[in-house]
């Protein structure tokens, strides 16, 4: 603290570190992108390329425009938040949820329209569908996991956030990575593994930006002012580091030449199935559940002012949830040529995950008692309310649909995207949809947000659409699955393929018109939050007139 | 293969099982001693906290 102004500046080694990892990835991504085997391919590497010379200008350029000393960890002893990063992430969690909500539209519409394909290669279903599930899941929900772990890690362990260059590398290259994963599936770059289509660039390149993340995080942890580490970031820390393990687990590939795009999994036949839905059922379970958990577990509290109902159940809750979850992948795989034995297990576990997913359920609904009336008033906590009792009911369904008996009817049916979008309209986009709406107005120091109106437009369009969503992918799955196994009294199946396509088309138009909705309450969230950020009035203004705002110094 | 398939399986349904139940139960005992209660009230209002 002595240091005056005669402090010489100097880069830090990460400054210096990254820079030069930088110029040397842009230089192997040009050379990749002269020799590479596709055109495809050597687009890929360009973007790299260009990605890398951008960054190495951007980090020499802040150095130099950046005061000696880097920000402090403290202000007049309050903690110096890094609320940079988290602003960035939120603002694109907003832009991939509209992007991936309306790509979801269109190929609703092309399963009721085919011609809708416009008969060309790049808008197809095959190319379409990994578009939309990597966008709404890894685009937008990715982004509000981010930007709210860096939130929550820093509020509850009273910390900056670790690092100056990384939190940064970790939000602008997981949206990096997000962008080289899209474009490839428009370009028919995929591996063709389900939620794990990126090719194993893209995947090397995750795993770095993954490890960083992960260390951020930790080390934030580490430096944390108070003594108890606070539940939230132990599902987000159990979220982290289990996709690291799942990811390289899954990905374990071998290209066929550093200058193809194209790889092998070293993993064959049915150990590639397993593996692929141990991966698969636990993105599930640690992404779209236990990260999710971390949000409702700061962000309801907060809202409704009012404690954890019952932090011991918290505690339960959290670890019987993540021994489970691990073993119930293989119920993706029943009556495949996956062994039995595997089979029954996936089943008995998802059976049991029941427990802990309804005791973090009741924890969540429960922390409002004493504020029940809120519900009424604030359309944001009405948004994460319904956001768990859609949890609530994803997770009975699941457990239910795990048991072979009922499997047999559901599997393969429009049964499973209904339920699949029970918990990711209902539950992540929910929750997801109420902390950007608490986040927004403490990032941007505002009072609330612009218009409490809009939000409960937002609440009931969507709501609205969610369940037509969900109810009409009931009857079409049930009807389905009912046509399928058809036999006539002489023993022949009763209805064609055709038969049963033709009989979905209602059904498809009412999903899509349940999908139009629940785009047209995104994108009222957008113009809301735009508003909020751009409108003049400023909260701490009028309460503190002579304090400086305290925001991070980026 | 079989004696494998037979020594893991066997392995899995005795100790494995019982070491799911032990590290429940540790959890259990984590969670529910009186002599946290204080510890974890507090905790609950972590969100609650202002700077």
């Amino acid at each position: 603290m002595a240091h005056t102004a005669t402090t010489s500046k100097g880069m830090t080694f990460g400054e210096a570190g990254s820079a030069l990892a930088f110029g040397a990835l842009a230089f192997l991504s040009i050379i990749i992108a002269a020799k590479a085997y596709t055109p495809e391919y050597a687009f890929h590497a360009y973007l790299f390329a260009a990605a890398s010379v951008a960054s190495v200008f951007v980090i020499v350029n802040r150095y130099y425009e950046r005061p000696a000393a880097l920000p402090p960890l403290t202000i007049n002893g309050k903690p110096n938040y890094n609320m940079g990063p988290v602003k960035f992430a939120t603002i694109a969690s907003v832009i991939w949820g509209i992007a991936g909500f309306t790509i979801g539209l269109l190929i609703a519409l092309q399963l009721a329209f085919p011609s809708l394909n416009f008969d060309t290669s790049w808008l197809s279903f095959g190319r379409m569908r990994p578009l939309h599930t990597s966008a709404v899941i890894f685009a937008f929900g990715g982004n509000v996991l981010i930007a709210s772990s860096f939130y929550v890690v820093q509020r509850t362990c009273r910390a900056r956030l670790v690092g100056d260059i990384s939190p940064w590398f970790v939000v602008l290259g997981y949206n990096f990575f997000i962008v080289i994963a899209g474009t490839g599936y428009l370009l028919g770059i995929t591996q063709g593994k389900e939620y794990a289509e990126p090719e194993w660039y893209a995947d090397l390149f995750l795993t770095i930006v993954w490890v960083t993340y992960f260390l951020v995080f930790l080390g934030t942890v580490m430096r944390r002012k108070e003594s108890h580490i606070y539940v939230a970031n132990w599902f987000y820390l159990a979220f982290i580091l289990t996709i690291a393990v799942l990811h390289l687990g899954n990905n374990a590939t071998v290209p066929v030449s550093i200058f193809s795009p194209k790889s092998y999994i070293v993993w064959s036949g049915v150990q590639d199935a397993l593996v692929q839905w141990w991966y698969g059922h636990n993105a599930v379970g640690f992404f779209l559940t236990a990260g999710f958990l971390a949000i409702m577990y700061y962000f309801i509290p907060k809202r409704a002012e009012r404690p954890v109902y019952s932090y011991r159940l918290s505690i339960i809750h959290f670890w019987s949830l993540i021994f489970m979850y691990i073993w119930a992948g293989p119920h993706h795989l029943h009556y495949t040529a996956l062994p039995d034995w595997a089979q029954t297990l996936g089943m008995v576990f998802s059976v049991m995950l029941w427990m802990p997913s309804w005791g973090g359920m009741i924890n969540g609904l429960m922390t409002l008692s004493g504020a029940w009336d809120k519900l009424r008033t604030d359309p944001v906590l009405r948004l994460m309310v319904v956001s768990v009792a859609f949890y609530g009911m994803a997770t009975f369904e699941g457990p239910l649909m795990s048991v072979k008996a009922v499997n047999s009817l559901s599997h393969y049916t429009d049964w499973t995207i209904g339920h699949v979008h029970a918990g990711a309209l209902g539950w992540v986009a929910y929750i997801s949809f109420g902390a950007v709406y608490c986040l927004v107005p403490w990032l941007w120091n505002k009072k609330e947000l612009y218009s409490m109106k809009a939000v409960s437009w937002h609440f009931w369009i969507s709501t609205l659409g969610i369940v037509l969503y969900i109810s009409s992918m009931w009857v079409a799955g049930i009807l389905q699955g009912l046509m399928w196994r058809a036999y006539t009294n002489l023993g022949f199946l009763e209805y064609s393929f055709i038969e049963t396509v033709e009989a979905m088309h209602p059904f498809y138009i009412i999903r899509a018109l349940g999908g139009a909705l629940f785009v047209a309450g995104s994108l009222i969230m957008a113009w809301n939050v735009w508003k909020t950020i751009t409108s003049a009035e400023a909260a701490e203004e009028e309460a503190l007139p002579a304090q400086p705002v305290l925001v991070a110094a980026e | 293969m079989p004696a494998a398939y037979k020594f893991f399986a066997e392995f899995a349904q005795t100790w494995g099982l019982l070491y799911f139940v032990g590290v429940f139960l540790v959890v259990l005992l984590y969670a529910l001693a009186p002599s946290r209660k204080e510890r974890f009230d507090a905790a609950a209002r972590m969100p609650l906290q202002e700077d």
